[in-house]
């Protein structure tokens, strides 16, 4: 665990993870994207899945919760009509977890040290070319913030982040 | 059976029980028009689309029916977009039906294509593009439920011309289950432990006040909200949207509250330390700057809407229910503990009215908080300068209107001065009979949605208070009116400016009047009306509105617009400037010298 995810009980965050279950229509992510610009609510990331029922999609929506109430939030998109259900993960009960891709430009002996780095993270080499390596982290967003800031001092050729996907946290018994 | 899409949509809607609906055609609705020459649904065919969607709202408004209106694909579906948006505001179930290009041209900026689903996102409840005819009827059914229920609201239906065209087998969904919602869940009873402490509130109130809005009109709660009243001895403030929803006659009664209501109103809630909003969302316009809006109330927040609860004010107790539902709950709840109310003290003695209400229960008399109400009416009843040198003083024609028609009158207003004056000086004493944008505020409004309120309730008198500038944005509706013979009556409270601006102007831009001149006779408001097939009548001196009044109300075929030149330089008050504290209320200037005892 890297010092930027250990955080002390209680801190108050300022991101807030929304389930969203809605039906797979056309329209339907213009629909949430609207409400969130009509509102003036901020996201951080949105991700998108299929769900193993056809019918359904699913969002993983991370919602500043400075820009609005959390509760105001969760009211508006549960009225619209194409969204069947919303569960809220605070971010101290659940696991998140996001995907970097990042593609670096390398020598000869930046190579070798970047393929340490990301060895360090537990991250890995995708693709290699003769000037640029392309590095992949599956992990925390805290974990992946720290990688880019560290990526940083390189030459970044390109990055993409996933936007994170979440599930609540096991309890330590049972469950 | 086998339908065209467009034979399908009409049956659905006369399956839906859709008596009349307002519209006009193009190319891409084309197909749907043919089949409503056989059709039972009177349609009526306007001058131009918005016209429409505002005769639907106002359809709406009073039969509490789901007004519909139909239209083109392109410019026709975006002449709905102001109803729509309007409509949304202000909760009114509407279903608007637009042409779409066909299926195969969708993307391709085809003529007259528009990606109306897209344009109304926003401003719909809930819309659906249709792209199969086998889709029509269930989506018909869906938009009619979603519509009408929960927190009513206009929805769209985009129908592109082959689907119109195409051949499907008829059938109609009968429950609930096959209208494909599983998003769709309103929640109408309220939670019974929220109701209960609620009502412990309540009991223990020595401030309370009745704040109530547009939803206990909606949920049909007019008469659940005499009893609540009558039951707790409670004075009740009814919004804009909500005049009509209690009788201003009645002791209990407070009036409108807000930027331009009465002291009395929004003092009291002020001073209130206990707000029970019925239906009400804390709009702006009703509290002001919001951290400085009723500071002492506790308040407990009854809405069908649970993304209305502690939007702009969190409630102490919060309910998410059905208006009236809810109020009947707490009547039971109020039974429970034993609160019955005096019929004696409440019909005679205004004062005496609280006190009979809980002393039953042993509760804290509100003497105190009647006679401070009391008190502020008498110092500060709404007034107007009634000494006019010969001109006409707009409050005076809503006050002779007022006296001059029956009780049960629907009044239908535009957007401006003439709007507050409409709702300040009118006497509300039924359910339904009041008609305005509040939310929205669109200029416009009136001469249409009066048109919809009178084909919705045609055994009422339907009089439209309009202003000179309003009545220019949509006065060609009194032809669809002629034609159809709708014979609605409009006022012009003709005062030559866009005079709401005026007003802003005069008081907080230093009288620098940018663009708000009109003209009081361009156009000729008299020959207009003649010319669109209507009595048309002007009066210039205030000896003549009885009798212009008394003339209008005489005629019953043909539409009837009347031209009161009035008083260019009258105000609206009271008023609390925009942004600021309704503990600044601003009386009219012969009242500030006025002080109450506190
Ligand atoms: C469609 C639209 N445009 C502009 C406005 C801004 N506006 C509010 S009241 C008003 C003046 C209305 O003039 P008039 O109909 O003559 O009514 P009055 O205030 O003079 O009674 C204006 C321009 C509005 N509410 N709606
Ligand atoms: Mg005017």
């Amino acid at each position: 665990m890297t010092a930027a995810t250990a955080r002390s009980e209680g801190e108050s965050f300022r991101h807030h993870i929304l389930t969203v279950l809605v039906e797979n229509k056309a329209g339907v992510l213009a629909r949430v994207a609207g409400l969130f610009s009509r509102r003036g609510f901020n996201i951080f990331s949105l991700a998108v899945a299929p769900t193993d029922d056809e019918r359904f999609s699913r969002l993983t929506i991370v919602v500043d919760v400075e820009s609005a109430p959390l509760e105001q939030v969760i009211q508006q998109l549960d009225k619209l009509v194409n969204v069947v259900s919303i569960s809220q993960l605070a971010p101290d009960a659940a696991v998140e977890r996001e995907l970097m891709l990042a593609t670096v430009a390398v020598d000869a002996r930046l190579r070798s040290e970047i393929i340490e780095l990301v060895g360090v993270f537990r991250g890995e080499v995708v693709n290699v070319g003769p000037d640029r390596l392309t590095v992949m982290l599956a992990g925390s967003p805290d974990t992946l913030d720290d990688l880019e800031r560290l990526l940083g001092g390189y030459t970044i050729v390109e990055l993409q982040r996933s936007g994170r996907v979440a599930l609540p946290k096991l309890g330590r018994s049972g469950g | 059976m086998r339908l065209t899409g467009a034979q399908a949509l009409i049956k659905s809607l006369e399956t839906q029980g859709v008596e009349v609906m307002f519209g006009l055609p193009g190319g891409a609705i084309l197909p749907v028009y043919d089949p409503i020459l056989d059709s039972s649904i009177r349609h009526i065919l306007v001058r131009h689309e918005q016209g429409a969607g505002h005769m639907a709202e106002g359809y709406a408004m009073v039969t509490g029916r789901p007004g519909v209106a139909m239209a083109t694909s392109g410019p026709g579906a975006t002449n709905v977009v102001t109803p729509l948006s309007n409509a949304y505001m202000d909760s009114t179930p509407l279903v608007v039906i637009t042409g779409q290009v066909s299926t195969s041209a969708i993307g391709s900026d085809a003529f007259q294509e528009c990606d109306i689903t897209g344009v109304t996102m926003g401003i719909t409840k809930h819309n659906w593009l249709v792209k199969r005819a086998e889709d029509i009827p269930r989506t018909v059914a869906a938009a009619f439920h979603v519509a009408t229920t929960g927190r009513p609201g206009p929805v769209l239906i985009d129908v592109p011309k082959d689907v119109s065209n195409a051949q499907m087998e008829w059938y109609w969904p009968e429950t609930e289950a096959d209208l494909d919602l599983p998003g769709y869940h309103p929640r109408t009873e309220g939670d019974p432990a929220a109701i209960a402490a609620a009502v412990e509130l309540m009991l223990r109130a020595e401030r309370p006040v009745l704040y109530v809005g547009g939803g206990a009109l909606k949920s049909r709660g007019a008469a659940a909200l005499i009893e609540l009243a009558e039951r707790t001895g409670f004075p009740v403030v009814t919004t804009l949207m909500a005049r009509g929803a209690f009788p201003d006659s009645h002791p209990l009664c407070l009036g409108m509250p807000g930027m331009h209501g009465n002291y009395t109103a929004v003092t009291a809630m002020q001073r209130a330390d206990l707000l029970v909003a019925l239906g009400s969302r804390f709009d702006d316009r009703v509290t002001g700057r919001v951290d400085a809006f009723a500071p002492g109330a506790k308040v407990i927040h009854v809405d069908i809407d649970p993304a209305e609860i502690a939007k702009v004010r969190v409630p102490e107790v919060a309910i998410v229910g059905d208006c009236r539902v809810v109020m009947e709950r707490m009547l039971d709840a109020l039974d429970a503990a034993g609160l019955v109310h005096d019929e004696a003290a409440v019909r005679t003695d205004r004062g005496a009215t609280a006190v009979a209400g809980s002393r039953a229960a042993g509760r804290p008399a509100r003497e105190g908080w009647w006679g401070q109400l009391r008190a502020w009416q008498r110092e500060y009843p709404l007034h107007y300068e009634a000494e006019s040198e010969g001109t006409v003083k707009p409050q005076m024609v809503v006050e002779t209107l007022r006296d001059l028609n029956p009780e049960d009158t629907i009044v239908v207003a535009g957007v401006g001065q003439h709007q507050m004056w409409a709702s300040q000086y009118w006497r509300f004493e039924h359910p339904y009979t009041w008609v305005n944008s509040g939310g929205a505020g669109t200029m416009g409004f009136a001469v249409p949605a009066a048109v919809g309120a009178k084909v919705g309730r045609p055994d009422k008198t339907v009089w439209a208070i309009d202003g000179d500038g309003c009545f220019q944005m949509t006065a060609q509706e009194l032809v669809t009116a002629s034609a159809e013979r709708i014979p609605i009556k409009v006022a012009i409270l003709n005062n030559a400016y866009l005079g709401m601006v005026r007003q802003w102007q005069e008081m907080f831009y230093a009288e620098r009047y940018s663009e708000v001149y009109l003209s009081p006779d361009l156009p000729d408001y008299v020959k207009w009306a003649e010319a669109m097939g209507c009595v048309g009548i002007r009066v210039e001196s205030p000896e003549e509105v009885a009798p212009a009044i008394e003339k209008a109300n005489a005629i019953d075929d043909r539409p009837v617009v009347v031209d009161f030149r009035t008083d260019a330089f009258e105000k609206v008050f009271p008023m609390v400037p925009a942004g600021g504290s309704n503990d600044d209320i601003v009386v009219h200037p012969n009242q500030a010298g006025a002080r109450v005892a506190q």
